[in-house]
């Protein structure tokens, strides 16, 4: 039905099979809107937010898309400045994955603020020392950035490709990519930063305040480098889960084994940092406000050390090892266990920084107070996984998004599998 | 945002961060048009081969 | 006709926790001055505006040792590091929504600029911050008594203490009517909190001017901590403290007591540490 959309040469499902797909997920997809809208009309009662959880699951998953989304501007960056040729094979979907974090950031933005409509006047009366109005101006910015990215990889659909400006339109777009690139990671950089800077200029929270350079946090370069480091992780799991579930495989192994390799490397230098980050802090910085490492992990239900040692350890050290020795990189299976842990390392920090400063007693007589997400929040988080399954569907189906897909995948005569 | 928006001030932290802004927004801006406008005049001289 | 002012005020409070019985009367004052909307249940705390809010602290002594004090806790109106004015939660705010007045030292918050990001509440370490989670209501035929000086808040913006700036409005304008622009008599501006405290607890004025009962109370060092450059205006008085002032947000709401333990109580310390330092009061008097 469908037929002429998808690229030449490309095996896809039957259309009624891909509609069933589609809808299932869409129904995911509509309880989300639904739980939007309820929040949008009733306003943020809606939630289980309070006075001492103004920020909650939604700046998490905010941050948390937005470091695993990472991929996209780092892959970019390889790219097209480092100019490592086969990261060819990967970059359209890095980006595709990028884009998908990046709107699913700013629509969870639109539903977390108390006034919507008023939205905007975090640009039109920005401070520019809040590190949440530098988020704003270039989270948006870089969101321009993979739009612009993504626009060539849309517009060599079969169908689109036949119209002469937009076949031109793509060519030249190719042309100047680098420059849009660079321009991407510049914003990039600034924003996984100031995400960062969010939490470590929080001098009242001695469980967030970082000491830094001039006025940026050591928190701000960690967000950065932790965001390039594991941004590629997910970019390959993303890219394993969609190899099993087309049951084809999509990126050559050397692909797969060289952005394991740089972002390994990256995930130990990261963490190396981050070990040293935590000692000063545990050791100088907090104690210098009174407060004692203990008084962070303890006296509560949920906040142990094991949430120190998952992060840094399970999720950090272990990674970072396996992909960056040969042999257990190489090994697919050690490989995604790491990519797994990476990304659950990733997506845990960010926990960390958001919600535990929030649970944390500052005031000598004040107590931990915790929360759980009411059906709303928890229903708005998971719409942005919904509505980028159905985005990588879409694409994958119509697109050329993996250059190297017919090598692998030579069409054999009048097969219709997935 | 602008100079007309009444908080903002002449100073160094306008100046590095809006002048970064606006930077990274004009060249994204220049990049798109030329991108836009080459492509009309490649279709208008259509040469009609793909440089793929 | 422009009304100059060339006179910096640094208003500010000490409440004397020894004479604090816990009433209330502070809350109900504030919540009624202000326009303060609220919930049909309030028994959740966490989600209900108290601009002023009454802490209970005990010393953690069982009976017969007990002792319990409240602790009227407002918005600190915090200086921030260094007193230059970058408050936690006003250096934070992504739409000047929230600002520090130089010529008063009141942190103010405009409603209608705030578009309830709550940054400033994740900032704020006193919780003195609170979000108006629903629709502003009041049970029917009390929207007659709201007071026409205040505007009320709409639902989604963060709204808190404003050391009843309104009525610093009314004493400027006084004032300058009076032809005297550049001095507010003290009992001129004082907070709904203050004039409503029973038991005399609240003394509000300007920690600038000597004349002022509060300065007289506080007597605040100008010069910055020798153990801690970002503390400025430490009290000299070795009864007085404020909260959290370790942090560095210099808070111009101070506290009274005579007692060790509720001083204590005032910030966080390392095993052994209060010892050391607990008889520190400003640079020019550290051994008091």
């Amino acid at each position: 039905m469908d037929a002429a959309l998808i690229p030449e040469g490309a095996k896809r499902c039957s259309f009624p099979k891909f509609t069933i797909g589609i809808a299932i997920v869409g129904a995911i997809l509509l309880w989300g809107v639904f739980a939007m809208g309820l929040i949008w009309w009733k306003g943020l009662n809606q939630t289980n937010m309070n006075d001492y959880y103004g920020f909650a699951i939604w700046i998490w998953a905010d941050l948390a898309v937005i470091a695993v989304g990472g991929g996209a501007f780092f892959t970019g960056l390889l790219r097209y400045i480092f100019k490592i040729d086969e990261l060819k094979n990967i970059i359209n979907f890095a980006v595709i994955i990028g884009f998908i974090c990046y709107s699913s950031a700013l629509l969870i933005l639109a539903i977390d603020i108390g006034q919507p409509l008023r939205g905007w006047f975090i640009f039109w009366h920005a401070n520019v020392h809040s590190m949440l109005t530098e988020v704003a101006f270039c989270l948006s910015a870089y969101f321009a950035v993979l739009t612009i990215e993504f626009i060539p990889n849309i517009l060599e659909n079969r169908q689109a490709q036949k119209v002469p400006f937009f076949h031109h339109l793509a060519h030249n777009m190719h042309g100047v990519m680098a420059v849009f690139a660079a321009t991407g990671a510049f914003l990039s950089f600034f924003h996984q930063g100031s995400l960062g800077g969010v939490a470590g200029v929080m001098y009242g929270r001695p469980f967030a305040v970082r000491e830094g350079l001039l006025i940026w946090p050591w928190t701000f370069f960690l967000f950065t480098w932790s965001a390039a480091a594991f941004g590629p992780c997910f970019t390959l799991l993303v890219t394993r889960i969609t190899e099993a579930v087309t049951r084809k495989k999509l990126v050559k192994d050397n692909v797969v084994h060289l952005l394991a390799k740089i972002s390994g490397w990256m995930i130990v230098t990261y963490i190396v940092a981050k070990i040293i980050d935590t000692i000063y802090w545990a050791m100088v910085t907090a104690p210098s406000l009174g407060f004692t490492l203990s008084h962070f992990y303890t006296n509560n239900s949920f906040y142990g050390y094991w949430i120190l040692i998952t992060e840094i350890v399970l999720c950090g050290v272990i990674p970072g090892a396996i992909l960056i020795m040969k042999s257990t990189r190489e090994n697919s299976k050690l490989r995604l266990i790491a990519i797994i842990l990476g990304v659950i390392g990733v997506c845990l920090n960010r926990w960390v920084m958001v919600l535990q400063i929030m649970a944390v007693p500052v005031m000598s007589f004040d107590t931990w107070a915790l929360y759980f997400p009411s059906w709303q929040e928890i229903a708005t988080t998971i719409l942005p996984i919904a509505y980028g399954i159905i985005l990588i569907a879409l694409a994958y189906r119509y697109l050329p998004v993996f250059p190297q897909e017919q090598e692998l995948n030579p069409v054999e005569p009048a097969t219709e599998v997935e | 945002m602008f100079p007309f928006c009444f908080e903002w001030v002449w100073d160094m932290a306008h100046a590095i961060f809006f002048g970064g802004f606006w930077y990274a927004i004009s060249i994204l801006g220049a990049g798109m048009t030329y991108c836009i406008l080459k492509a009309a005049y490649d279709t208008m001289n259509d040469s009609g081969e793909s440089h793929h | 006709m422009k009304q100059e002012n060339n006179k910096a005020y640094k208003f500010g409070m000490v409440i004397d926790l020894d004479k604090c019985t816990g009433c209330g009367s502070c809350m109900v004052s504030c919540m009624s001055e202000n326009n303060v909307p609220f919930k049909e249940d309030e028994s959740k705390k966490k989600d209900s505006i108290t601009w002023m809010r009454v802490y209970k602290l005990t010393n953690g002594k069982s009976f017969p040792d007990t002792e319990v004090v409240y602790m009227p806790r407002p918005c600190q109106h915090c200086g921030g590091k260094g007193d230059h004015g970058h408050s936690p939660c006003v250096s934070v705010c992504p739409a000047v929504a929230t600002d520090y007045g130089y010529d008063t030292g009141i942190v103010s918050q405009i409603y209608t600029r705030c578009f309830g990001c709550r940054y400033c509440m994740g900032a704020c370490p006193y919780h003195a911050r609170y979000f108006n989670w629903w629709d502003p209501k009041w049970p029917e035929g009390m929207e007659n008594y709201l007071s026409p000086n205040v505007s009320p808040r709409m639902r989604g913006v963060v709204e808190k203490c404003s050391f009843c700036y309104h009525r610093y409005q009314a004493a400027r304008d006084q004032a300058y009517a009076q032809g005297n622009k550049d001095e507010i008599d003290e009992e001129n501006y004082q907070t709904a909190c203050t004039t409503a405290c029973p038991s005399g607890a609240i003394v509000f004025g300007d920690l600038n001017n000597p004349a002022h009962a509060v300065h007289e109370i506080v007597k605040p060092d100008p010069h910055p901590d020798p153990r801690n450059k970002h503390v400025v205006g430490k009290s000299r008085n070795p009864k007085v403290f404020r909260l959290l002032e370790r942090l560095g947000t210099n808070p111009k709401v101070y506290y009274l007591s005579e007692r060790e333990w509720v001083r204590k109580a005032g910030d966080n310390y390392l095993d052994g540490e209060w010892d050391k330092i607990k008889n520190h009061h400003g640079a020019t008097l550290s051994n008091d």
